[in-house]
């Protein structure tokens, strides 16, 4: 019998969400590392006890959390003391270390929000992506800007410094929260193959595992910036791909929803019938690779849904033709956002659609999104939704 | 014997009570007190002090004997209660945020 585990980052902890396959009966355990910020929460897809969690907070910092039984026990890798290799030497654990790579990409400065330039500085990891063939390697989406890789099962961080050497740095900038690097997607086709997105700078692919990067930004237009179809400075909110058909991405920017046919290196708007094309979240049926699914967000100045109702817009044309799903989701008086890491899709028959909400909500629709019902209703501010489908 | 006093999200990333006790080689100063402490406790590393400038974490501040320690050399002697064990050191959190 098929089960989903649905891994929920929040504001004040995480919490794991478990079902069989029918999805409509769950169990909620949490919160772990209640009061912690937990940015986000992901599976190994080789091995699913695997789970690396980002844990931070204004106080103490960035920690990596990993879990080897599914979610029961957690430990930070690398952290159990050790006797000084010389006198007077401290033991050296990494698992929270993240240390750009100066000597490799010397360090830069950044656009600030009032055009200055600005010195990078790490202050959190928003994205983990475990490796797709290899429970151990991870990658490490982090702000300021820039990606890290642990093949180790995060005992130790390494950044991959030629993205943030790429020589665009200056011309990135902070969005409202924060520039940081959120999406990663790892094609599975081609294992030099890696997507990656930063609000406020772009998408970027490298096809040589992270050598080199190429901006991916040709045919987005945004009216918010000096040059509105500049090579860097857009504000991408997450783009997504199924795995079935590489290559295929969608991306929801700060404003438009759009598609690229060939790996990123051309974009067209698909924002169709969408009645805002503002929003965070979007991701791709585990089935079709053109059905897709969007939750339009009012404005960049009113971080809520639209006309109070909640409702998640499917497109089965790839774009343009969006229907809204609203059975099981608040049509009135719902003012919630959803943050750009916080939908997931997962692999049953029907495709199983979780998203989670500003407002605590997780809701699930165990029928591709014809019908939705929450999961849970009173959570703190959920951050990010992942989902993994368990034989 | 150090005595050193953790807030309540370090005491559960260490696995441990509010208090814990550390011995220290050489002089008691904040530096030696945290060089202590995370070598016992090294999930603490990064947590306290910044990975790389070893520099107190902004909204952290130490404290002991009724006195705000925070500004002082990492380096400078802890006052004697401290060092005796008498007083705690204490690692706080300042009130910010929700």
């Amino acid at each position: 019998m098929s089960k989903v585990r649905v891994l929920v980052g929040t504001r004040k902890g995480a919490f794991i969400l478990e079902s069989d396959g029918k999805r409509d009966q769950w169990e909620i355990s949490g919160p772990h590392f209640a009061g912690w910020e937990m940015y986000h929460v992901k599976g190994s897809p080789v091995d699913p006890n695997r789970i690396y969690a980002s844990q931070t907070s204004g106080w103490f910092g960035q920690m990596i959390q990993r879990s080897d039984d599914g979610g029961k026990t957690w430990h930070q890798p690398g952290v159990e003391p050790a006797p000084p290799t010389e006198p007077g030497q401290m033991p050296k654990p990494g698992s929270n270390k993240f240390v750009y790579d100066a000597a490799a990409a010397p360090m830069t400065t950044h656009q600030w929000y009032d055009g200055t330039q600005h010195p990078w500085e790490f202050k959190r990891v928003w994205h983990l992506e475990p490796s797709l063939n290899d429970r151990d390697t991870v990658y490490a989406g982090v702000e300021d800007a820039a990606l890290f890789h642990s093949t180790d099962g995060a005992v130790s961080w390494q950044e991959l410094p030629g993205l943030r050497g790429h020589g665009t740095g200056p011309k990135w900038q902070p969005g409202a929260g924060g520039m940081c690097l959120h999406t990663i997607i790892l094609d599975p086709s081609d294992p030099k193959r890696i997507y990656i997105a930063i609000s406020a700078a772009g998408a970027f692919r490298t096809d040589d595992g992270g050598k080199s990067w190429k901006p991916i930004n040709k045919g987005l237009y945004s009216k918010y910036i000096p040059n509105p179809t500049a090579e860097i400075g857009h504000c991408v909110h997450h783009v997504a791909m199924n795995p079935k058909r590489p290559g295929l991405l969608f991306m929801q920017k700060h404003w438009d929803v759009m598609r690229s046919d060939d790996a990123g290196d051309n974009w067209k708007e698909v924002s169709g019938n969408l009645p805002t094309d503002f929003g965070f979240v979007i991701d791709v049926n585990a089935h079709e690779p053109e059905t897709v699914y969007v939750i339009p967000i009012k404005s960049d100045s009113e971080h809520f849904v639209h006309e109070g109702k909640l409702r998640v817009f499917r497109s089965r044309s790839g774009g343009n033709e969006w229907e809204p799903l609203t059975k099981g989701l608040p049509q009135k008086d719902c003012y919630v956002n959803v943050l750009r890491d916080a939908m997931a899709v997962d692999s049953l028959d029907k495709c199983g659609i979780y998203f989670g909400t500003t407002g605590g909500q997780v809701y699930c629709s165990n029928n591709a999104g014809d019908s939705w019902a929450p999961i849970v209703h009173d959570l703190p501010a959920v951050l990010s939704v992942e989902v993994q489908t368990l034989q | 014997m150090i005595r050193v006093i953790l807030p309540y999200h370090l005491r559960n990333l260490a696995h441990v009570g509010e208090e814990v006790t550390l011995e220290v080689d050489g002089a008691v100063t904040q530096r030696s007190v945290l060089d202590a402490l995370e070598a016992r406790y090294p999930m603490l590393q990064g947590a306290i002090r910044d990975h790389i400038t070893q520099q107190r974490r902004p909204f952290l501040r130490f404290f002991a004997c009724e006195e705000d320690l925070s500004h002082e050399s990492p380096d400078a002697p802890l006052p004697e209660a401290v060092a005796s064990g008498k007083e705690p050191f204490i690692v706080i959190g300042a009130i910010a945020g929700g």
